[in-house]
């Protein structure tokens, strides 16, 4: 079968005035379906400007980005837009959920790009949060949600249209470790049942929970591994409830 | 996305900051408050102008006498005294587009009842007065040609004059004095109300013409002659018809002016139509200078908004909404405020029109044509002023909207 994601000779060019500033280098890769891949790599090496191009919200200078068989390099930002719907799923390190939006509500914005009729909404929302474990607080605004439960519903959110991929920037970089754990878990039962994630971080011990990791730097691909002991983010939750190390 | 959506997040966009939605609706109201109520000012004077001017009489004419001219010195127009009764019964008898002529004389003077007094207008005409002027006579009768051959002292008194000299009492068979000289009131007319100049024509006494001239005033002369043409229509014919009569019969040569000058109502309501329309516009502009200021207080909030929301624009983007759906929800909010600002203005309008009605006493006439043109500017008002905000909106970068705090 075809890749999820194929990149070949990916550039990403900024110019500022006269200064150009080349931010990713002719990177290539694929990601097969079903993968669970970490990007790592310090901040400036290029890993934010990648997940923006493979998150579709920006187009590459150069080069050709595959995604589910869609050549996404040359679509209009409409067409980009209609991509990051059906598509996409994104995870952020802030949440990103509208304020004064109850959990429900916001898990079923992208559903109203998508011209899905209001039943049909509902009804695939209540099902997402049941997916992440948040049923009972559909109605709870963000401000009445723990940190880790507003990561939830943003995942709940990214779930609801059934994408092929989610891409989860610093998902945890806003949450306590045991909180984190317990993403990283949800993440692991989503890959476990199919689902192709990618996920930028910059923790090691978050990188371990993938399957694979890619490390950048200075806009090129240093590494690209496979994790040799993936760590079972169910059993470093038992361990911390015993109060042992993980 | 579909527009019912976009209404609900509108609604609620703004429903979320009532105070600042009201304020900036205010703009607005007064706006869409002040056009209504202005141009249901201006459309009040205009029907109440159009009334008196019916009242008058749309196929009446009038002929004035000319200017005197004294060493090179034009006085007034009136000044002279060229017209003559012989006049009045030449244009009623020879010419074919008018229907009765009666001669006017007219000067003020004290009258005295039994024991009230009144200072009046008194006119002096002919019978036919009270036909060309289409003026019932309410009770008692006019006077006849007899009386006006015969010199007789009666007196048809208006609705102003009759409560001012004999109150609740009949006037009819009383005896009055104007300067002194006994007239029998023989009967009343009915009321006519304000004429266009904003002057009571209730108040007023009609005697003979022959009695005016010779009993009060001691002289010959006429000061206007009343026309009524035989139909609107024909106003214009029977001004020509005049115009010929009077020259040939005052001997003006071709290179003379006329000693004389024939206004026809249909002219004079004219002229007071265009400036009450000229009114209405004035009133209205001025107000829609204010739905202007409106519609930029729509604008500045819409910009803050966008600037507040931009990381909720991001947010939509990341999950799929394209830069059109984006320019339709700010687009909505605009609309929505300057709408609903519109028809809570158009009930002010009205309200506010009826409270001047009440306690100035102007007619006031709030036109259907008016509510759609405030609904539909409103909604103008909403899309010019919302687009460039929504533009913005639309317009933005994802990656920087997502970043933005």
């Amino acid at each position: 079968m075809a890749p999820l994601i194929l990149v070949e000779d990916l550039w990403k060019i900024y110019r500022t005035g006269e200064i150009e500033l080349a931010a990713l280098k002719g990177i290539s890769f694929s990601v097969n379906r079903g993968e669970f891949v970490a990007l790592m790599g310090p901040s400036g090496s290029g890993k934010s400007t990648l997940m923006h191009l493979l998150g579709c919200l920006d187009r590459p200078t150069r080069g050709r980005y595959l995604l589910d068989g869609i050549d996404v390099g040359g679509l209009k930002p409409n067409e980009l837009a209609g991509i990051r719907n059906q598509k996409i799923g994104f995870v952020f390190q802030g949440f990103n959920l509208l304020s004064r939006t109850t959990a429900l509500e916001n898990t079923e914005l992208p559903m109203m790009y998508d011209e899905i009729p209001a039943a049909e909404r509902a009804a695939r929302a209540r099902e997402a949060l049941a997916r992440v474990g948040l049923a009972e607080r559909s109605y709870h605004y963000p401000n009445q949600l723990s940190g880790g439960q507003q990561q939830r519903v943003a995942i709940a959110r990214a779930l609801v249209m059934r994408p092929p991929l989610i891409l989860a920037d610093e998902p945890t970089g806003n949450l306590d470790t045991r909180t984190s754990v317990e993403i990283m878990a949800l993440f692991q039962e989503l890959n476990e049942g199919g689902m192709t994630l990618i996920l930028v971080t910059h923790e090691p011990d978050i990188a371990q929970f993938a399957s694979r990791v890619i490390r950048f730097r200075d806009g090129t691909i240093q590494s690209d591994l496979a994790v040799a002991q993936r760590a079972d983010a169910r059993r470093t939750l038992a361990a911390l409830a015993a109060g042992e190390p993980a | 996305m579909n527009p019912l959506i976009a209404l609900k997040i509108a609604a609620r966009a703004l429903t979320r900051n009532t105070m600042r939605s009201a304020l900036t609706m205010l703009g607005i109201i007064i706006g869409v408050g002040a056009v209504i109520a202005m141009v249901a000012v201006g459309q009040g004077a205009k029907v109440q102008v159009e009334a008196q001017i019916a009242s008058i009489g749309s196929n009446m004419l009038m002929v004035f006498p000319g200017s005197t001219t004294q060493g090179g010195v034009h006085t007034g127009s009136g000044s002279a005294t060229t017209l003559t009764e012989e006049d009045s019964k030449a244009i009623a008898k020879e010419l074919s587009a008018v229907h009765l002529a009666a001669p006017v004389l007219r000067t003020s003077a004290q009258v005295i009842s039994a024991n009230q007094n009144w200072s009046t207008v008194v006119s002096g005409s002919t019978a036919d007065y009270f036909s060309i002027r289409d003026w019932p006579i309410e009770s008692g009768s006019g006077f006849t040609q007899s009386d006006v051959d015969g010199a007789t002292k009666v007196a048809v008194i208006g609705k102003t004059v009759t409560s001012n000299l004999f109150g609740t009492q009949d006037p009819v068979g009383q005896i009055i004095r104007i300067r002194n000289v006994p007239f029998k009131v023989i009967g009343v007319l009915a009321p006519k109300g304000q004429s266009a100049q904003g002057q009571d024509q209730d108040d007023v006494i009609i005697i003979p013409l022959s009695t005016l001239q010779k009993r009060i005033m001691g002289v010959t002369n006429i000061m206007a002659i009343l026309v009524s043409a035989n139909s609107p229509e024909e106003t214009t014919a029977a001004q020509e018809q005049i115009k010929l009569l009077l020259r040939q019969r005052h001997h003006l040569t071709a290179s003379q002016e006329d000693d004389f000058s024939v206004r026809n109502m249909a002219d004079i309501a004219a002229a007071a139509e265009s400036s009450s329309r000229i009114m209405t516009l004035l009133l209205g502009s001025i107000a829609s200078v204010s739905l202007i200021v409106g519609g930029i207080g729509i604008m500045n909030i819409m910009l803050v908004s966008v600037t507040e929301r931009t990381r909720e624009i991001g947010i939509r983007m990341a999950v799929g909404a394209r830069g059109r759906d984006i320019l339709l929800q700010f687009l909505m909010e605009a609309v929505v405020l300057s709408l609903s600002g519109g028809l809570i203005g158009i009930a002010l309008g009205i309200g506010g029109s009826k409270l001047i009605s009440s306690v100035v006493h102007w007619p006031t006439i709030v036109s259907i044509d008016s509510v759609l043109l405030a609904s539909a500017f409103s909604i103008g008002i909403g899309v010019f002023f919302g687009l460039y905000p929504a533009r913005r909106a639309a317009s933005l970068d994802p990656i920087e909207a997502l970043r933005y705090d």
